[in-house]
């Protein structure tokens, strides 16, 4: 299908299918058994300018949108889902700047995240604040020119190994979702330390961490907007950031495909190559269009966004949703054309059912986009 | 530091086949690729200019076409981009090619230092990058693994060799050839791409290059290619695609005596 | 200096169109067309026309009165490490005394270094009827500039018509400069020579195009004719110590000697694995083993028959194995006595560098991958059951 990409989004896709298929795809086994931050190909991204793609140009980006994000991020997630994961994360931790931050703030820290020089992520989950983010705990008392954070973020990608973190915070317990507020938080700040690694399923090439906060002191400039917006700075984040989670399902099931349909040409059973059997070719016919779906889908999202619609909520929860459990699905079917091979760790095939499996929880779980998307149909908020 | 790269633009022949039934090879969509090799001396090159700042200039001779691996050389970072091509050229051998581009490298006058890859993909000869510094009357240093240091108008170098290698030292400015082990070529980048887009490829000629057109092209070729054939394979011999036993229990016993 | 297809005589019969080693061709209404921008003017079309309808102008601007009869005899050039003579010197003796018996010349031997002047007759006894002997201790390690200097100095002296050369580090490095600095052709890693006796030339056969197809060059107008032979690819005659020979010593100025590179130290590596150019039998692994930790199996089975391990470019550009491993056109030439390849499929390019092994056997599970086409003896199968196999097949063969 023809996406009518823009020159530049076109460079974007064969520069990241060059980077993945030359730097990522040789580590990629050796990645998901040590569970290794890729840093090394962290700096190669950085070095190729690919931090700079959703980063305006005034700061040092080259000014693209969320398109661009997610080209990106689906072509280094067709290799390695981890990877890209690791990457998109650093973008998510980026948003609430670009979004929300003041000059001083953008022009602190928005080059240095746009070089690459510095990674970042975003801390909003918690042990028992997960899809219900009106429980967090983790609070951030006023005193004087500072603020003294004091909690535990839990789940945090990139965690331990991103320097720049965007914390949500309790300023006011009592105003409930109002009183959270949003805080950069820079690694090596005293107070501030990481709990242990987490060993996960799937994307095992990203870090996971724990965030831990113990009278971590951080001047009052941190704070990103004002004081009680914590909530709105998280949701229009995620508006921005969906997507790019929805494309790198695209990409795992596009990845998944690609693997599946080579071995189904090469694997010969009844002496004939298994892709002339049609129970396999209606499958790769399945899997094809439903991925192709998918990303129709997302970069229809994608656009939105970046044409400037706000209202986005519901169109972001459906790509993220369709995309996902198109992964999940496409996956599962690929495995089984491998057949027995497929559940070998051996074979690179059965690494992408376990990616997926992620990405139909994490940035708001499946169930929690379809009660944005329920209440929106419902509601009537259909535009 | 001013460093100049010459490259060349090779058939990418990991990609050719034969055709088994008339034993030719298959052409259709041989892509062309920057020489392999050359890879790494372009890194070099950029990394020295991260290092040592100054400019990075890649030259290369060939078709037109060429211009195209040109540009690319410019997305890895390098700054300006020179195009060596007129029909005259046509039927170089390794000593015209030499000669023509060192007509290049005088023409920019202005160089420290010239890095080319140790051979290129398509002849494997690696006789131009020596022929370039004998045109030039350079100091050379060939197969270089390692640039130890670049300081006062010299450098150190580790050339490879079959045993190990040995540690050399010259003055600037010297033309070296590097092999893989020297680096590990980054992809390009973003911006690097989009500038090369609109990048002007400056083209010379055989005028331009103020070249003897007694030395240039087939003319100025000692060697001539007087036939080309495909290579004679030699005869596969038994094939046992039933019994594994079988097949090891026999070359064993054939190859007793060889052991 | 141009190529013409005569119109009246095209028959468009695509014949030149599949001889073409740079795909420049093609047929349009029954009439071949030729890119003139990538043409390299090597006369394959013209070769294989039926019709001549191809003409190559290749006259030449003549500006070479060089007398060419005035150049007799074949050399080599006897390249020494550590006082060591290299193996190639000796192979390359052994053919340049067929091409020196061809010629009804004599053949005899470059030799520079300090201290060497016992090696002298070691190379007379494998065929060298004379010896060039420039002995100084600026010449004790290879440098470019003064061993190309001495050369050039020897060449223009003794007027050699043939030059060969190893294609190794230091024989690739000095040729080529040599070549340029007294204008002559040069050939590198030929794998045939042979005389035209009537022209008196050196026709030299050489892999191009990545090793998928073969040329002939040779340099008419020229001499000394130069060629680089790789390592293993010519034989060595058996020492013959009767021989007698004659040893003309030279010495030059300091100006001569002097370079501008200076050599620091000589580090050697030492690698605890044999050598592949030099083993007799090569067990090689290629993408088909699909993770570096299944070189294991080729490791055991070249344990067992006391071999070495070689590698495809593939398992090479994976990380699997190092470069020094690597069999193939841009990877060393072997020529083992057993040279067995194990989930190797034979892209063009790795049956270059191994296709002149005595015996070949070649695993894969695909019957109709490309090593089988020169393979002895061929098991198609499943490469992770049949090393094994084989390891403890072999085991049992020599433990009795």
């Amino acid at each position: 299908m023809d996406y009518l990409l823009t020159e530049e989004q076109v460079m974007i896709k064969d520069l990241c299918r060059q980077i993945a298929k030359e730097k990522i795809e040789p580590v990629v086994a050796e990645l998901d058994k040590s569970e290794k931050f890729p840093k090394e190909i962290m700096e190669v991204l950085a070095q190729s300018d690919l931090f700079a793609i959703f980063v305006p140009t005034e700061y040092g980006g080259t000014g693209g949108g969320i398109l661009d994000l997610c080209i990106a991020t689906e072509e280094f997630s067709r290799i390695c889902g981890g990877v890209a994961v690791s990457y998109a994360a650093s973008a998510l931790g980026t948003f609430p700047i670009i979004l929300y931050g003041n000059e001083e703030q953008k022009k602190k820290y928005l080059p240095d995240l746009a070089s690459g020089k510095k990674i970042g992520a975003f801390g909003l989950t918690e042990p028992s604040a997960g899809s219900d983010a009106s429980a967090l705990q983790t609070t951030a008392k006023k005193e004087g020119d500072h603020y003294i954070l004091n909690g535990v973020k839990h789940f945090i990608t990139n965690g331990g190994d991103a320097e720049i973190y965007t914390i949500i915070a309790m300023t006011d317990k009592k105003k409930g979702a109002r009183g959270a507020s949003a805080f950069i938080v820079e690694k090596d700040t005293p107070g501030f330390t990481f709990g242990k690694k987490e060993e996960k399923l799937g994307i095992r090439a990203s870090s996971t961490r724990e965030l831990i906060f113990t009278d971590c002191k951080i001047p009052k400039e941190n704070l990103i907007g004002k004081e009680g917006i914590g909530f709105i700075i998280t949701m229009k984040t995620f508006d921005m950031s969906r997507p790019g989670i929805a494309a790198q399902a695209v990409g795992i099931a596009q990845g998944a495909l690609d693997l599946a349909v080579k071995y189904a040409k090469e694997r010969v059973q009844f002496g004939k190559s298994i892709s002339s059997f049609q129970g396999i070719r209606w499958m790769i016919a399945d899997m094809a269009t439903q991925t192709e779906a998918a990303r129709a889908l997302v970069y229809s999202v994608a656009r939105m966004v970046d044409a400037g619609k706000t209202n986005i909520g519901r169109e972001s929860a459906m790509a993220k949703v369709f995309a996902s459990d198109t992964a999940m699905r496409v996956t599962i079917d690929a495995v089984q054309i491998f057949g027995g091979y497929g559940y070998m760790r051996d074979y690179p095939i059965e690494k992408f059912m376990r990616d997926a499996k992620i990405t139909q929880i994490y940035e708001g779980t499946n169930q929690i986009q379809r009660n944005i998307i329920g209440l929106a149909e419902v509601k009537g908020k259909r535009k | 530091m001013n460093i100049i790269v010459c490259i060349k633009q090779v058939p990418d022949t990991t990609d050719v086949r034969i055709n088994p039934e008339t034993n030719t090879l298959v052409r259709e969509g041989v892509k062309s690729i920057i020489n392999p090799f050359d890879a790494y001396a372009i890194e070099e090159s950029i990394c020295l200019k991260e290092k040592f700042g100054g400019k990075v200039i890649v030259l290369t001779m060939g078709p037109p076409q060429a211009e195209t691996a040109l540009r690319e050389v410019i997305a890895l970072g390098a700054d300006e981009a020179i195009l060596v091509s007129d029909r005259a050229f046509a039927g170089s051998d390794t000593w015209a090619t030499s000669y023509a581009l060192s007509c290049a490298i005088k023409k920019i006058k202005d160089y420290d230092l010239i890095i080319c890859g140790k051979q290129a993909s398509d002849g494997d000869t690696a006789q131009v990058g020596p022929g370039i510094a004998a045109h030039l009357d350079l100091p050379q240093v060939t197969y270089v693994k390692k640039i130890e240091e670049i300081k006062d108008a010299s450098g150190r170098f580790e050339r490879m060799t079959e045993e190990g290698f040995e540690i050399i030292e010259s003055p600037l400015p010297l033309l070296i050839t590097v092999v893989k082990e020297i680096n590990v070529p980054r992809p390009p980048s973003l911006r690097g791409m989009m500038r090369s887009k609109k990048a002007e490829i400056i083209t010379w000629n055989a005028t331009d290059i103020g070249a003897n057109p007694a030395n240039l092209g087939l003319n100025g070729s000692p060697t001539q290619v007087v036939k080309i054939f495909t290579p004679s394979r030699r005869k596969g011999g038994k094939i046992f695609n039933e019994s594994v036993d079988e097949a090891v229990e026999q070359i064993a016993k054939e190859l007793k005596g060889l052991i | 200096m141009s190529i013409k297809i005569l119109k009246d005589k095209c028959k468009g019969c695509m014949v030149c169109v599949e001889a073409c080693p740079f795909g420049v061709i093609k047929i349009e209404e029954k009439l071949a067309i030729v890119d003139l921008n990538q043409c390299n003017l090597c006369g394959a079309c013209k070769e294989v026309c039926k019709f001549d309808a191809v003409v190559i102008d290749k006259t030449k601007i003549v500006k070479n009165i060089r007398d060419l009869s005035v150049y007799r005899g074949v050399w080599v050039f006897g390249e020494q490490k550590k006082g060591e003579i290299q193996s190639v010197v000796y192979e390359l003796l052994g053919k340049g005394r067929e091409l020196a018996d061809k010629l009804g010349v004599e053949l005899s031997c470059v030799l520079l270094g300090h201290n060497i002047e016992g090696k002298t007759k070691d190379l007379i006894a494998k065929g060298a009827d004379l010896v060039y002997l420039v002995d100084d201790p600026a010449l004790v390690n290879f440098s470019d500039e003064p061993y190309t200097k001495v050369l050039i100095k020897l060449i223009e002296k003794y007027k050699p018509e043939i030059v060969l050369c190893g294609a190794t580090s230091i024989g690739r490095s000095l040729i080529s400069r040599v070549a340029v600095k007294i204008y002559t052709g040069l050939t590198a890693d030929c794998t045939e020579l042979n005389i035209d006796k009537e022209k008196r030339l050196l026709l030299q056969t050489r892999p191009a195009f990545g090793g998928n197809i073969m040329a002939t060059i040779i340099s008419p107008n020229y001499r000394p004719q130069m060629a680089t032979v790789r390592h293993k690819v010519m034989k060595q005659l058996a020492s013959d110590e009767a021989r007698s020979g004659k040893v003309i010593k030279e010495s030059y100025e300091e100006d001569v000697l002097k370079s501008r590179t200076k050599l620091l130290d000589i580090v050697e590596e030492v690698s605890s694995t044999i050598n592949i150019a030099e083993a007799d039998i090569i067990v090689s692994g290629g993408r088909g083993l699909r993770d570096p930790k299944n070189f294991v199996l080729v490791e055991e089975l070249a344990k067992v028959l006391n071999g070495a391990v070689g590698a495809s470019r593939a398992a090479v550009d994976a990380g699997w194995m190092p470069y020094s491993h690597q069999v193939g056109q841009t990877g060393k030439t072997v020529c083992p006595k057993i040279y067995i390849a194990c989930g190797i499929s034979g892209q063009i390019q790795h049956l270059v560098g191994m296709q002149s092994s005595d015996t070949i056997i070649a695993i894969n599970k695909d019957p109709s991958a490309p090593i089988f086409s020169l393979a002895t003896y061929g098991i198609v199968g499943d490469v992770f059951e049949v090393l094994p196999l084989l390891t403890k097949k072999f085991k049992e063969v020599l433990a009795k």
